[in-house]
């Protein structure tokens, strides 16, 4: 029996703020970070946005994609490491705005920027398993980088929704193969009580990151029996945009397979978003018959990855909702850094 | 708004549910016991389509407690492509480019909460339509 | 039903009355009423209070002030309609007294707002709108007031000038008013260039926060020459709702609560729009009184900012409207505002308002307002 996307979705925040307008209040040299990190603006979250908000808008994307009735929904599943509540899941929000409650199983996801390819993996194994008929996994952030720290450049907002079911005549891509690799590795974390997260500087690339993609990718390679020349995409999870390249050069795909999904440049790291935005960028343009790759990663130190391979269906579902290129460039706004303090809510605010 | 009270409107504010009264036709959100119209007592709930026009707006720039720190923000009467009518914040615009007519769809926002521990109470924005 | 006459008002002055309590300002201007009509017992008392409860924690007015004015035993009540409040207090002493049941019953009014902090007086005068499909959007009160001109303005070009040009006629007005709150004469760009509250209304297109009360006597027509001064008939009383939300009301650019409020007390009285001789509106905000002096009837729609422009409701215009200053200059605690209209009517009837007073006024109207609308009164009063 196969399973695979049924439906899928981005929400994107309108506002941007670019690389030159931190470097300025930082006193940074913003062309070597642009350079440095290949980016060169990331989206802002509104005060009005966060997690669940942007989630229930890339839910009802993947909604108007799939063409279900919200009831038949039997698990929601939202990743991220901003949920707006420390104990009471994002999902409940999600699933109640959707219509998929009550009948339906909710947890929320953290595993760093991973969290959002686990709640796919669950969700297309609780289809595969008959448990439930269709599953959403959401990967969703509006993450924080410290001021003046190297990640405030590419923490960015930003939401992806994807419904997994086994109904023959809705596939849009098919789940052929899954793989994940995951080892204890302190390279990003944040400890309770902490308002920003903390890193280990160079050590986040070779032993952390490219250990962890590399053998993920080399892991599904292996079971799945194929070769990066089988594929017609690839998607790495995209901490800036210099990380995806070298990876995916690494491993032998070229520069044109990474390119479609990798939107970091113009949207900054949307962590727990990172790589499912990336993978709804290439839906939008797949062709029936190709293959996809997609290969998540999260701090502490784990990847999920994926092969799809994209159905007829995929040209029916692509106009029901907004293509997510398209809400790149929509009705985009630039902040300067003091309204993105305030939004970020950096400013400390009196007695509350 | 406390907890129970705003518990009981997420059929509303989340899923935009209205009533439908099965005797005139008139819309009502929130649902009634009692149409207004024809004073007919039975309905058809249904969620709304989340596309409508602004009728009137204005920007508030002297808001209250709960919206402290947000000012100057717009808000409006809207009127729902299903027929009723809802007051909502607009948002993601600038405040000179808002119409009376402006097509505008609404997107689930996060509106308050109560103090750094307090629930968070989501809803709708409305945010312009284009192309 | 027997025919009430007014036979005694009084009112304070309005301000931040500090030193005074709800129970202070009640019945000091109660008694200021007793004492104009020459009465030391009254039969019964309605007391109109928004929400006493939130302003002042205390609710059960009606025990608290017979009490504290010395009528022990006596029926008294508050009542409620928002702003409104007082205007609905004077038509429950009416049909107390027309029906038969009572003779000598005070109407007053009383609200005490500045023991909160702005932001709470604020948030408990947004309970007078739809608190949760209004106000839990951030809408505030200005902002309903502010959309409703929007649309006026989009549909019958009345402009930003015509707005500011109602407040600086009642701060005039005001200017001759020993009770007003604010007193001071101002200018349409004063008014134009003041704090921003929601566009297009700036803070001086917006009634105050007030402490205050005012106090009517009313008895049956016939008692009138038992009592010091000549009594002023009402001839007409009128009292209609429109949905609480403002999204929900028919035409956004009129009030349908007070025109149907207007039809019935005109009706009654055998009176309408042209034979009246001075108004009294709740300009609770500019473009209320705009909008009010259109659907009493007094201009045709869409005519009510450039008459106000061209002074056509000054004390020596065509038909003055808010001769006492209005919401504006006078103050508006909440509760009071309704009877503090008749007080300045009693007075205008009288022959007794000074420098305000408007020359051969006979008959003479008093338009209350709840919320955006959502509760009007409208009484008729006519010298005896």
């Amino acid at each position: 029996m196969a399973v695979g996307i049924i439906g899928y979705g981005a929400h994107i925040p309108r506002r941007r703020i670019k690389v030159e307008e931190i470097a300025k209040v930082w006193g940074a040299d913003a062309p070597s970070y642009k350079k440095g990190l290949e980016l060169f603006q990331k989206s802002v979250p509104a005060l009005d946005e966060d997690t669940i908000t942007l989630s229930v808008e890339a839910a009802r994307n993947a909604i108007a994609r799939a063409e279900i009735d919200t009831k038949d929904i039997g698990a929601v599943y939202v990743g991220s490491e901003s949920h707006p509540y420390a104990v009471k899941p994002s999902g409940t929000t999600v699933a109640e705005a959707i219509g998929a409650t009550p009948d339906c199983h909710c947890a929320d996801f953290e595993f760093a920027c991973k969290a959002g390819s686990e709640g796919m993996f669950v969700a297309a194994g609780l289809v595969k398993a008959g448990l439930i008929k269709y599953g959403m996994g959401i990967g969703a952030d509006t993450s924080q980088g410290a001021p003046g720290d190297a990640l405030e450049y590419s923490a960015a907002a930003g939401a992806a929704a994807f419904i997994m079911g086994a109904d023959e005549d809705r596939i849009i891509a098919s789940m052929d193969e899954t793989f994940s690799f995951m080892t204890d590795t302190p390279d990003f974390w944040r400890r309770e009580h902490q308002f920003y997260p903390s890193h280990g500087g160079r050590f986040t690339g070779e032993p952390a990151y490219f250990r962890t993609v590399v053998g993920a990718t080399k892991g599904i390679l292996e079971k799945s029996g194929l070769k990066p020349e089988d594929f017609k995409y690839a998607i790495f999870h995209q901490p800036n945009g210099k990380f995806p390249k070298r990876a995916g050069k690494m491993l032998g795909f070229s520069f044109e397979q990474i390119d479609v999904g990798r939107l970091v440049p113009w949207l900054g790291n949307t962590y727990s978003g990172s790589s499912p935005i990336g993978l709804t960028a290439v839906l939008d343009v797949a062709q029936p018959g190709d293959r996809i790759m997609m290969c998540s990663y999260g701090s502490g130190a784990g990847s999920d990855a994926f092969v799809f391979t994209v159905r007829e269906r995929v040209r029916q579902t692509r106009d029901l909702a907004p293509k997510t290129r398209w809400l790149l460039d929509e009705n985009v706004t630039y902040v300067e850094y003091g309204e993105y303090a305030k939004m970020r809510r950096k400013i400390r605010l009196a007695g509350k | 708004m406390p907890s129970p009270s705003s518990w009981r409107a997420y059929p509303q504010t989340y899923r935009l549910e209205a009533a439908r009264c099965s005797k005139c036709g008139k819309v009502f959100f929130p649902p009634r016991l009692v149409c207004s119209k024809c004073k007919g007592r039975k309905f058809e709930h249904f969620n709304m389509k989340r596309t409508g026009k602004v009728v009137t707006h204005t920007v508030i720039r002297t808001p209250s407690d709960e919206f402290s720190g947000e000012a100057p923000f717009a808000v409006g009467i809207v009127e729902m492509d299903d027929g009723a009518r809802l007051t909502t914040q607009i948002a993601d615009v600038s405040f000179d480019d808002i119409k009376i007519g402006m097509p505008v769809k609404l997107e689930f926002r996060r509106y308050f909460c109560e103090g750094e521990a307090g629930v968070i109470q989501y809803g709708h924005k409305a945010v312009p339509v284009r192309g | 039903m027997r025919d009430v006459a007014v036979i005694g008002v009084g009112m304070q002055k309005w301000g931040e009355l500090w030193e005074k309590s709800t129970r202070d300002i009640f019945v000091e201007s109660a008694l200021l009423a007793m004492d104009d009509a020459g009465v030391d017992t009254l039969d019964a008392m309605y007391i109109g209070s928004m929400t006493p409860g939130v302003f002042a924690a205390q609710e059960h007015l009606g025990s608290v002030m017979a009490d504290y004015l010395g009528q022990l035993n006596i029926p008294a009540a508050r009542v409620e309609s928002a702003c409104a409040s007082g205007g609905l207090a004077l038509r429950m002493a009416y049909m107390d007294v027309a029906c038969g049941m009572h003779d000598v019953v005070l109407a007053g009014g009383v609200e005490k707002m500045t023991d909160l902090s702005g932001s709470d007086a604020t948030h408990a005068l947004a309970t007078a709108a739809d608190m949760e499909w209004e106000g839990l959007y951030g809408v505030t009160f200005p902002g309903l007031y502010a959309m409703m001109a929007v649309a006026h303005m989009a549909k019958y070009g009345t402009t930003r000038e015509q707005l500011a040009a109602v407040a600086v006629k009642n701060h005039y007005n005001g200017s001759m008013n020993p009770r007003a709150q604010f007193p001071m004469k101002i200018t349409v760009e004063g008014v134009i260039n003041s704090v921003k509250v929601a566009d297009p209304l700036n803070i001086l297109d917006c009634s105050p926060i007030t402490d205050g009360a005012a106090a009517a006597i009313v008895v049956p027509a016939d008692m009138v020459k038992k009592f010091k001064k000549p009594g002023v008939k009402i001839i007409g009383t009128g009292h209609a709702t429109d949905t609480i939300a403002l999204h929900d009301r028919e035409d956004l650019t009129t009030l349908q609560a007070v025109t149907e409020a207007a039809e019935q007390a005109y009706k009654m009285s055998g009176k309408d729009a042209k034979d009246i001789d001075l108004v009294e509106v709740h300009d609770c905000f500019t473009i209320a009184e705009i909008i009010v002096s259109e659907s009493l009837g007094l201009f045709e729609r869409g005519k009510g900012g450039p008459a106000a422009q061209a002074g056509e409701t000054a004390i020596d215009g065509r038909i003055p409207i808010n001769p006492s200053g209005g919401l504006k200059s006078k103050g508006h605690p909440v509760g009071a505002t309704g009877i503090a209209q008749i007080v300045e009517i009693a007075e205008q009837l009288r022959g007794e308002a000074g420098g305000r007073q408007v020359k051969n006024a006979r008959v003479a109207l008093a338009q209350n307002m709840g919320g955006s609308g959502g509760s009007s009164t409208v009484h008729i009063l006519e010298v005896m």
